[in-house]
């Protein structure tokens, strides 16, 4: 089996900054936006570069929506940031009119997403993101995994046409892909090969799926591990591959179950070929103050909880 | 010197346009369209520096953006009658398949039109993100948009109006229509907003009226005041004083024809006033 190791932790929203400060220097369209949160999005590189590119709202992000979408008359690529939270259910009206139903070319890039944003509990907590996203019609949603991918994926929708909903997190992560890894919107990576059982991952819970799937190799189990950086559009056709396979799957994602990967997974399945699913996300639930380990674990959002959705899967085939 | 007399005659025919829409499809709404009939003639005529044929990015030229987008019957009137688009498609009015959308829209790929609204409260910061996407591009064009009074009631224009200023987006002219009235009834009765001057000039923004809203030579003379106020620093807004329904009698000083289409019988007669000019679509 493919295994992964990293030597180095960082935190996703870092590889935002990162790619950000990249494209100030090789594409003169993007331009940042920020709700007073620069130093908690890494946007300081690319403002301190780019001093005339970047536009600070002050703590309005219904404006910060409007302006970026005017901003793309005139051919600029508006890079907005705020944490999830902000980012989504504050102004959702205004990214369905302004931006989605325009069709402007605006990249929301979103930090502090789910239950990892930690100590300031629940009301910074978004837990529904994704969801409010997809449903968006024309709304392209990606959850990268670590510091390298998220780098990637803020580098290639400035090449994409049209509305972006990038979501990273707060917490430092194993840095395990590679930095030179081209960034497919909308292609799933395999991480490993399998043949008992396939997990299909988002955001900070690919790592966990890795780390599960070492355990259940020990234990003489198969897993076969999916990343699926892009929720929307789903690379359906790397799930049915792997369950014609597997013949059973466990998604996971550091969201509610409702309006979630599971969920756009499962309507993949229904419609093509019904398989058992387990999900591992929150159950309809808001977070709560706590370190973001403490929390993965009360909620059920780590490597231990994707071992047993597992063997619970596997008797259901 | 702009010829008056040909612009009262667009004015006329554009109020024949807009009963006639939204008497065909028995819904939209005439009071804020007929309202605000000369000051979309008046710019698209004669105050917007605009290029031949339509591109989204609008570099070169000058820019409009319509927040409230109820008032999509004056706003398609007009751009037809610009050339934007052939006249006869007035006739798809809110039919289906049509271009011509209950709220103006990008998703049909109607030219003239950059940005969609009728969710009020979201077209002043979107034309400041299209005012500094100019001054990013050097392009010494302005832009222009047009506010209800009552849609000022959506707390995220009073982000954008602190926006504007401090951020100094002197290239903004933003217009609102100052007729006083809402669904439910005057602004005043609904939820009174003092004094809208004064709440701009508070926020540093250099504030004009025009008092005769419904008078092209006023509204030409204001709005060119307007202008000549441009590049100092100071976003502009225009108080645009107008009567909700104007040139059809039965339709002013009311709140009533919101939202509401004539029936045969009162488009015969708002016709009756308003005779053929140009000729009808």
């Amino acid at each position: 089996m493919k295994t992964y190791t990293y030597t180095e932790k960082k935190d996703t929203r870092s590889g935002f900054g990162a790619g950000l400060a990249e494209l100030g220097r090789t594409n003169p369209n993007v331009v940042a936006l920020c709700a007073d949160l620069i130093g908690s999005l890494k946007m300081d590189k690319f403002i301190e570069e780019n001093p005339e590119r970047f536009f600070q709202i002050g703590i309005a992000e219904a404006n910060m929506m409007g302006i970026a979408a005017g901003l793309t008359i005139g051919g600029k690529i508006p890079f907005t940031g705020t944490f999830a939270n902000f980012s989504t259910g504050r102004v959702y009206d205004q990214i369905r009119q302004s931006i989605a139903y325009s069709g402007k070319n605006v990249k929301i890039c979103a930090s502090h997403a789910g239950l990892t944003l930690g100590e300031d509990g629940a009301t910074h907590q978004i837990l529904e993101d994704i969801g409010l996203m997809k449903m968006l019609p024309g709304m392209v949603v990606i959850n990268p995994c670590d510091y390298n991918q998220t780098k990637a994926a803020t580098m290639a929708i400035a090449e994409y046409d049209g509305p972006v909903y990038l979501r990273f997190g707060r917490p430092s992560v194993p840095i395990f892909t590679p930095a030179d890894q081209k960034f497919e919107i909308g292609k799933a990576i395999k991480l490993t090969e399998g043949s008992d059982v396939t997990i299909v991952a988002t955001g900070h819970l690919v790592w966990e799926a890795l780390e599960a799937s070492k355990a259940l190799h020990e234990a003489g189990i198969s897993a076969e591990v999916i990343n699926i950086h892009t929720i929307k559009p789903l690379d359906e056709k790397a799930i049915l591959d792997s369950v014609a396979k597997t013949r059973c799957i466990v998604t996971a994602e550091e969201h509610n179950h409702l309006g979630g990967l599971g969920e756009s997974v499962a309507r993949v399945l229904a419609q093509h070929n019904p398989t058992p699913q387990e999900f591992i996300a929150t159950n309809d639930t808001f977070g709560e103050s706590g370190t973001p380990a403490q929390l993965m674990d009360k909620y059920g959002l780590n490597s231990d909880a994707i071992q047993n959705a597992v063997k619970k899967i596997l008797k259901r085939k | 010197m702009p010829n008056i007399k040909e612009l009262t005659d667009l004015t006329t025919q554009v109020r024949r346009d807009i009963l006639r829409m939204v008497h065909k499809v028995n819904s939209g709404h005439p009071g804020g369209s007929l309202g605000c009939a000369e000051f979309f003639v008046s710019l698209y005529q004669e105050l917007m520096e605009t290029k031949d044929g339509f591109d989204m990015d609008g570099i070169g030229e000058d820019l409009f953006f319509l927040s409230n987008g109820h008032i999509s019957p004056v706003y398609y009137s007009v751009l037809a009658r610009s050339g934007y688009f052939p006249v006869e498609e007035l006739n798809t009015f809110r039919l289906i398949d049509s271009r011509l959308q209950g709220h103006p829209t990008t998703h049909e790929g109607l030219p003239g039109i950059r940005i969609a609204s009728g969710s009020l409260g979201q077209g002043m910061s979107v034309a400041l993100g299209a005012a500094q996407a100019k001054k990013l591009n050097n392009d010494n064009h302005l832009v222009y948009s047009l506010h209800g009074d009552g849609e000022l009631q959506e707390g995220q224009n009073w982000e954008a109006i602190m926006y504007a200023s401090a951020k100094k987006v002197d290239n903004l002219i933003s217009t609102i229509d100052l007729n006083q009235q809402q669904i439910d009834g005057s602004t005043d009765d609904v939820l009174p907003m003092g004094s809208i001057k004064a709440k701009f000039e508070a926020f540093g923004w250099t504030v004009l009226d025009i008092e005769k809203g419904n008078d092209i030579e006023a509204i030409l003379e204001g709005m060119k005041e307007a202008k000549s106020l441009t590049g100092q620093g100071k976003p502009i807004c225009v108080l645009l004083h107008t009567v909700m329904g104007n040139g059809v009698d039965f339709m002013m000083h009311t709140h009533a024809w919101h939202g509401k289409a004539p029936n045969d019988e009162q488009l015969k007669e708002g016709l009756s006033q308003n005779p053929e000019t140009l000729g009808d679509y």
